[in-house]
């Protein structure tokens, strides 16, 4: 007699396309969440902590940006650290909360996403990429009670319905889809009020990059843990493109541009 | 009770490399040549979507020949054992070298262990970085024989032939054009038949392309690329 354990597994393991799952059997010490938190009231350590990243939607797809700033408590950590990730070629994570546990996730995300592609031989669907991610955060919960809170962004292109969309999340995973944009972190609750007066539906490239990096200079004035545009010492806030085309950076002068004319219209050059 | 026949260590080894390499033999071929931007893997498979040359990970390809449920299962186990090395330590740590081990491993654990050996038969290609380190080509027999070969490989039905065919033929630093030419040329010869860009499944290492460097070649390039003026 054939034994069905030998065969039924090509079925019912279709998690093997997941690199998550691989891992979990594999090194389940290198997964978010896998480490016992510390039982004490008060034991979070202090750690950098990333702030405003936000998305919205234009004409072509999404924009994704950051400031480039994390903050330890009071204290400026990194003035340069990248927030925005390409999660694959249609796709971003925009990265809020413990800046380590949450580019650990970007790059797990990163992985589970290349995983599926190369042994399914073709890419996951927008939404199963965003509920992917919804889990990942989820496998967080323990660390976020802790204080370790990471709740990204996530936007993408979708190449079925031929938009751009994006998701928040929060911190049990929940996952709730935004029509025209986002932001999130320290100072998101001032980005989307910028947001909020300038968003226009179906914007041109260059007024969409305008309005997001105002929306950041907005949460740099606001909030203290948000990073300004640094002009003295060159450094801009990050600013990439998902479109059908792919994800792409927009190239540092045309970001340069848009923080002079803002800053300009300010009247504070 | 019947009592099991007494076969000899030596002739069971013997029965089970013929068996595979029978299977081996039916299949339709695949060669690897190192072009001037990296390395090229043609295969005859009118399949489009059943892939015999596919991505393992950033400068390594995997093809395999035989049966098909076979050394699909050797890829995935290939994409697994790389992505988590990859995650574990970095993109840059994960080799050729060591994946092909590990097929050599499995594969020879197989053979001297189950029944039935594995009827296949695989190449891990590592294409060099543009820094000037070499490419790397693993051939892996279904008994776990681990070759390295230079220049150009290939493997399946009639391999002989068009190893032969190869040696004669090869040129260092050709364009792709070139090369691909090469490749179908030496699958044409020594089978006496005609291939289109329907019956090949062609794909490339190109180096020159930022981190994942494996392309799949669309049969509208194939077509353009093989009527070229040479």
């Amino acid at each position: 007699m054939l034994d069905p354990e030998r065969w039924k597994h090509a079925f019912f393991d279709y998690s093997t396309s997941s690199f998550a799952e691989i891992l979990h059997r594999a090194a389940p010490h290198l997964l978010p969440g896998a480490t016992e938190p510390a039982r004490e009231e008060g034991a979070t350590p202090a750690v950098p902590h990333g702030t405003t990243v936000l998305a919205l939607r234009y004409r072509d797809g999404v924009i994704m940006a950051g400031d480039r700033q994390a903050s330890e408590g009071y204290q400026v950590a990194h003035r340069r650290i990248e927030k925005i990730f390409k999660a694959d070629d249609l796709s971003g994570v925009g990265i809020a909360g413990a800046a380590g546990p949450a580019m650990e996730m970007a790059r797990l995300f990163q992985t589970e996403l290349e995983h599926y592609e190369k042994v399914e031989g073709e890419n996951l669907s927008l939404d199963g990429k965003a509920n992917k991610l919804g889990q990942m955060i989820r496998l967080n919960l323990p660390m976020a009670m802790q204080g370790l809170v990471v709740v990204p962004i996530f936007a993408g292109f979708d190449e079925r319905a031929g938009v751009g969309r994006l998701f928040k999340y929060d911190v049990t995973g929940g996952r709730y889809e935004e029509t025209d944009y986002f932001a999130q972190g320290s100072g998101g609750k001032d980005a989307r009020d910028s947001l909020k007066k300038r968003f226009k539906r179906d914007m041109s490239r260059d007024e969409a990059l305008r309005v997001g990096i105002e929306a950041l200079i907005d949460a740099a004035d606001e909030d203290l843990g948000t990073g300004g545009p640094d002009l003295m010492r060159g450094i801009l806030p990050s600013v990439k493109t998902i479109t059908r085309s792919g994800f792409a950076e927009a190239p540092e002068d045309e970001i340069r541009r848009h923080c002079e004319a803002v800053l300009n219209d300010r009247n504070r050059l | 009770m019947p009592l099991p026949y007494y076969v000899s260590p030596e002739q069971m080894m013997k029965d089970k490399a013929e068996y595979a390499r029978k299977g081996i033999s039916r299949g339709k071929a695949i060669v690897t040549i190192e072009y001037r931007d990296g390395v090229l893997l043609v295969a005859e498979n009118p399949s489009t979507l059943l892939h015999k040359v596919s991505e393992i990970y950033d400068r390594i390809a995997f093809a395999g020949v035989g049966k098909y449920n076979e050394f699909e299962n050797l890829r995935v186990a290939g994409v697994r054992h790389a992505d988590v090395k990859g995650y574990s330590y970095s993109r840059g740590d994960v080799s050729a070298k060591s994946l092909a081990n590990a097929y050599s491993q499995a594969l020879g654990n197989i053979f001297t262990q189950d029944i039935k050996p594995f009827e296949v038969e695989v190449l891990v290609v590592e294409v060099g970085d543009t820094n000037g380190t070499k490419n790397e080509i693993y051939h892996i027999l279904y008994d776990g024989t681990i070759e390295d070969e230079k220049n150009y490989a290939a493997m399946g039905g009639q391999s002989e032939e068009i190893r032969r065919y190869l040696k004669d033929n090869f040129q260092e630093s050709l364009d792709l054009a070139a090369a691909l030419r090469l490749g179908v040329r030496a699958l044409m010869v020594t089978q006496n038949k005609t291939l289109t860009e329907r019956d090949l499944e062609v794909a490339v290492l190109d180096r020159t392309k930022e981190r994942r460097k494996f392309r799949r070649i669309p049969a509208e390039v194939l077509h353009q690329l093989l009527t070229e003026t040479t």
